[in-house]
């Protein structure tokens, strides 16, 4: 693996993962797009606010996947000390930061209409804002902290904290009563979304899991190019 | 074999992860009735010490048949379905905010049965579908 890591290949199938992604990105864009503002009813009850669902469920699954990510990497990072997976926790922090400032504003701007308020300190809002600082905290470290190997370190412990903060994410609507609606889609049962407000929900969901697909590959890169850059002028 | 040094950071980061999680169990535990963002009226019932100087925020949903809107003051009964309390408000109200739809309204307990509001929040469920489907689910009841 790290053979292949190193190997100047990786270079070659970056691109080319990239330039699949670029080829079907727009279209499934398009599609995913006219799903979710033409094609998908208003709701019952919402009307359509309830468009701000196919951007902010998306986002939110993607800001906590990512740092489930990031964690289990870190964790192996700190123990194996596995020089590639510094790069790739690195390249997705910003993407999952990014995707859970997303989930908060566009839940904040959906809850103006419907709840009555743009901000209310819930369990689930709250959780969601701590897992905010997580990322902030472990992007905040890895630039402040110029030597490589301490930065990793401390950084990697703040993300096998922060994995605590996941699980309560998850079922702080259940545990706690709080102004946040339950999931509507579970893992096991019927999901209590309709299924023509689920298809661009999923669709949604494609486009924005390829974007991040893009944006990582790109930020991988780069740190490749760095590291490389580093390791020649040692040699200098 | 792991070498010993990996043995060793494996065995910290265990150390260290179990202290944070018990550290975050204690404090979840603590605050425990603080992390509910509003009260059943089952809750206010079971409370013997409320303060009832205290803003609290109680929340359930709207008892079908009993919204009266009279001048400025709307009058409506926040069920559980076990039990239930009184509120009156006086204000504006989200758009979402109806007879048999969740509710959080955000006030002062008068008594244990009445609470006068000053702030409501309209409580969506975890249920989306299209305006027709809605319409035959209704035929269906009737």
């Amino acid at each position: 693996m790290f053979n292949f890591i190193n190997n100047s290949n990786i270079f070659i199938w970056i691109e080319r993962l990239t330039n699949f992604i670029n080829s079907i990105f727009f279209v499934l864009l398009l599609a995913a797009l006219s799903f979710a503002l033409i094609l998908s009813p208003p709701d019952y009850l919402q009307g359509d606010s309830v468009r701000i669902m196919y951007v902010h469920v998306p986002a939110a699954w993607i800001g906590l996947a990512s740092f489930t990510c990031i964690a289990f990497m870190s964790i192996v990072n700190f123990i194996f000390k596995i020089k590639y997976l510094t790069l790739i926790t690195k390249s997705i922090a910003p993407i999952g930061l990014m995707f859970t400032c997303i989930a908060i504003v566009t839940g904040s701007i959906w809850g103006q209409p419907t709840w009555g308020t743009f901000w209310v300190w819930d369990a689930r809002i709250t959780s969601m804002s701590i897992l905010a600082l997580f990322y902030v905290m472990f992007i905040a470290i890895q630039k402040l902290i110029s030597e490589e190997d301490r930065a990793n370190k401390i950084s990697s412990l703040i993300a096998a904290v922060g994995l605590i903060n996941i699980p309560i994410i998850k079922y702080s609507v259940e545990w706690w009563s709080t102004l946040h609606q339950p999931a509507s889609i579970k893992i096991s049962g019927s999901s209590t979304i309709h299924s023509s407000m689920l298809t661009p929900l999923l669709l949604m969901f494609l486009v924005l899991i390829l974007y991040c697909a893009l944006i990582f590959l790109m930020k991988y890169k780069t740190e490749i190019i760095r590291i490389k850059k580093k390791n020649l002028k040692r040699y200098d | 074999m792991l070498p010993k040094k990996v043995k060793k950071r494996a065995s910290l980061l265990v150390v260290f992860l179990s202290i944070s999680v018990i550290g975050v169990i204690l404090i979840l535990s603590a605050l425990n009735k603080n992390l509910l963002y509003f009260n059943s009226p089952t809750d206010i019932k079971i409370n013997q010490d409320i303060d009832f100087n205290k803003r609290i925020r109680v929340g359930g949903m709207v008892k079908k048949n009993t919204l009266k809107i009279k001048d400025q003051e709307i009058r409506f009964i926040i069920t559980d379905f076990k039990n239930e309390i009184k509120v009156s408000f006086k204000g504006t109200i989200p758009n979402l905010f109806a007879e048999g739809k969740g509710v959080v309204a955000e006030g002062k307990l008068q008594d244990k049965k009445f609470f006068i509001a000053d702030r409501i929040l309209a409580k969506h469920d975890e249920n989306y579908m299209p305006p027709e489907l809605k319409n035959m689910m209704k035929e269906d009841v009737k």
